[in-house]
């Protein structure tokens, strides 16, 4: 595999709604501002580029089946070569990774992820029955099917065999909200509480209104290119900074799409097959994991993500990672409900399993120099979804994986300022972070590592 | 020859406009400001009817109108699943019947939804569960009746509970749910 280059992105404006605009000309803005960043026109870049992925989840928000295509001609791209990738929730990590794909293996030197959603077609509760058509159709969603609920049905078990509490919980929801008042392409920018959070109208228990994410239309993309594309690019104009971000690690995993099915494994069979090296190599980690199994805890049941904890572990090998919490200075990470990202600090080994609720209460997530109003018992270690995540940015589905890899590119270029005009949410001499995008109730994963060099 | 219509005939239904604001010219200045024009959005219906086969699922559906729950079950291992799976997924060999109505069983999880898709908001609040049986692998999704959805509580998992089945059978999953022990002696 040859070394790819993440050298530039944009993101729409994310919103509730866009009717100004057809979803074609939303990514417009997304791809023609990537464009702009490096300081090329259209008819330049559109010369060099060799191809595309296209990002969306849902044919029935748009009632347009091939919306790809019509976006891939739009932005003038054709008859270049150029894709639909499509799994849920992790649609636009899934792109992000098979534009990498398409570079790594030499097939193209410049390629464009472009993503979106629009999702103010439907109203919300039609929205809601769309989303839960990505559940078996046959035995879950005609339970009464609702995300929301399936989310809370999980962390009602967290809740009872790790004492997670709904205040634990809250903590993600203010430190993520209150990170997006800092990021103007948000689409909420609210300081709450965790009284606010907890008084917000109860949607499935206990996950209230601001524990769970918004629909939005938005659209993000990314320009990944080899060592050749990037020469292609500066011989044609293009200021790409130094030092650059280089993709460093892809993992991917995958569960069953009834979370009922999935299998409830003992603790040796955890040990050996999902378990970190660190907490392999761990010996109080054993015995604490030991005490959990001896206690009841079979894994991964529906209190956690293996399909997490496998494309964590891939990634974490592919770019050598040890210890993500200290190896790493950020993630986005895919926070569609605060519970989810409780879990999935657990899933991608910042804690060990059970320990996701004192984790999110600890600070080690948040950002330093920012008054969350809140008492963190910690100094921040790695900030989680110092962006805002998808709880305040929104998730307009296609576009929210690339929109992580934007925010991400962003981080390592130490550009935040340049892009938000604000330097608040910028990590610190940030080297090395990692993208999070999950689909589904956790059937697919996406894991991806981006490095600055040198 | 016939004479062969050159004018589509004008109805009367869906959108009928008569009146969108648009400039009396068309010169430079007059197409400029249209750049300056608010969306035009329309309403557009979407509706079809599936046909859908629940294949070799079919005997839990007709299980069901019978009020017997079944589940599948590896003749070799003995892997069980509570829905219903043709094949086992460690050994992939085909899976036998085996009836679990009177199974011991508990609640895993649940929740209560307030709030739902546009098929299911009439019936908010409802509970959702996740039942666990004994002997057997994997859990059921269902509704849990007979608890009060204005008061949830942790407690409420591992609480015994049984299946009750609907008398007017719609062969969905929801032709099944279940109770508290108590509720159903």
């Amino acid at each position: 595999m040859r070394p790819v280059y993440a050298i530039s992105g944009g993101v729409s404006k994310f919103a509730k709604a866009r009717p100004d605009k057809t979803f074609q000309a939303i990514i417009k803005e997304a791809y023609d501002y990537a464009i702009a960043d490096i300081g090329l026109d259209f008819p330049t870049f559109t010369k060099i580029v060799d191809g595309s992925v296209a990002s969306y989840f849902s044919d029935h928000f748009t009632r347009q089946l091939m919306a790809g295509i019509m976006a891939q001609d739009y932005l003038g791209l054709c008859p270049k070569p150029g894709h639909r990738v499509e799994g849920g929730g992790a649609t636009g990590g899934l792109c992000f990774q098979e534009a990498w794909k398409s570079v790594a293996s030499g097939h193209m030197d410049v390629c464009v992820a472009y993503g979106f959603e629009t999702m103010s077609h439907v109203e919300t509760w039609k929205g809601n029955e769309f989303i839960a058509l990505a559940s078996d159709v046959s035995f879950d969603y005609p339970v009464g099917g609702f995300y929301s609920g399936y989310y809370a049905m999980m962390v009602t078990r967290h809740m009872k065999e790790f004492g997670t509490t709904v205040e634990q919980m809250a903590h993600v929801s203010v430190k993520n909200h209150i990170n997006a008042y800092h990021n103007p392409y948000s689409q909420k920018r609210d300081r709450y509480t965790i009284d606010d959070v907890r008084n917000a109208p109860m949607v499935a228990w206990p996950l209230t209104r601001l524990d769970i994410c918004v629909m939005s239309d938005g659209a993000a993309a990314t320009i990944l290119v080899s060592e050749e594309g990037l020469k292609k690019l500066e011989v044609a104009g293009a200021q790409i900074p130094r030092p650059l971000v280089k993709v460093t690690g892809i993992g991917r995993g995958t569960d069953m799409m009834r979370m009922a099915d999935r299998p409830h494994v003992d603790y040796e069979t955890f040990m050996e097959n999902y378990a970190t090296e660190q907490e392999k190599s761990s010996d109080d980690t054993k015995k604490y994991y030991k005490k959990l199994w001896d206690h009841g805890t079979r894994y991964p049941g529906i209190h956690s993500f293996r399909a997490g904890r496998a494309a964590g572990n891939m990634a974490w090998k592919h770019a050598g990672i040890k210890d993500p919490l200290h190896e790493l200075d950020f993630i986005e990470l895919h926070d569609a409900y605060t519970s989810s990202e409780i879990q999935t600090y657990e899933d991608l080994g910042l804690c060990r399993y059970g320990e996701g609720g004192p984790f999110a209460e600890s600070g080690k997530a948040f950002l330093p120099n920012i008054d969350y109003g809140l008492k963190l018992k910690d100094k921040p270690v790695c900030a989680v979804n110092p962006s805002g995540g998808l709880i305040a940015c929104g998730h307009p589905v296609g576009a929210t994986g690339l929109m992580q890899g934007v925010f991400a590119i962003w981080q390592l270029q130490g550009t935040i300022q340049k892009h938000f005009r604000d330097d608040q949410l910028q990590v610190k001499n940030a080297k090395r972070g990692a993208i999070h995008s999950h689909a589904g109730t956790g059937t697919y994963v996406s894991v991806s590592v981006l490095e600055r060099e040198g | 020859m016939a004479k062969l219509p050159t004018q589509r005939e004008e109805t009367l239904g869906g959108y009928i406009v008569h009146g969108v604001p648009f400039p009396i010219s068309t010169d430079e200045e007059a197409l400029q400001f249209l750049k300056k024009m608010a969306p035009i959005q329309i309403e557009q219906e979407y509706k079809i009817t599936y046909l859908h086969s629940y294949g070799q699922d079919s005997p839990w559906f007709a299980a069901l109108t019978n009020k017997r729950l079944l589940a599948s079950r590896d003749p070799e291992s003995g892997y069980t699943t509570a829905n219903p799976r043709g094949h086992d997924m460690y050994s992939g060999a085909e899976t036998k019947w085996i009836d679990i109505t009177e199974t011991p069983a508990h609640v895993h999880a649940f929740t209560v939804c307030y709030f739902g898709s546009e098929e299911f908001l009439p019936e908010c609040p409802f509970v959702l569960a996740l039942i666990e049986f004994e002997g057997v692998n994997t859990l059921l999704l269902t509704r849990l009746m007979g608890v009060d959805p204005a008061a949830p509580a942790l407690d409420w998992i591992g609480m015994d509970v049984s299946p009750r089945f609907m008398r007017n059978s719609k062969l969905k999953p929801t032709d099944v749910y279940f109770v508290p022990k108590e509720s159903s002696d």
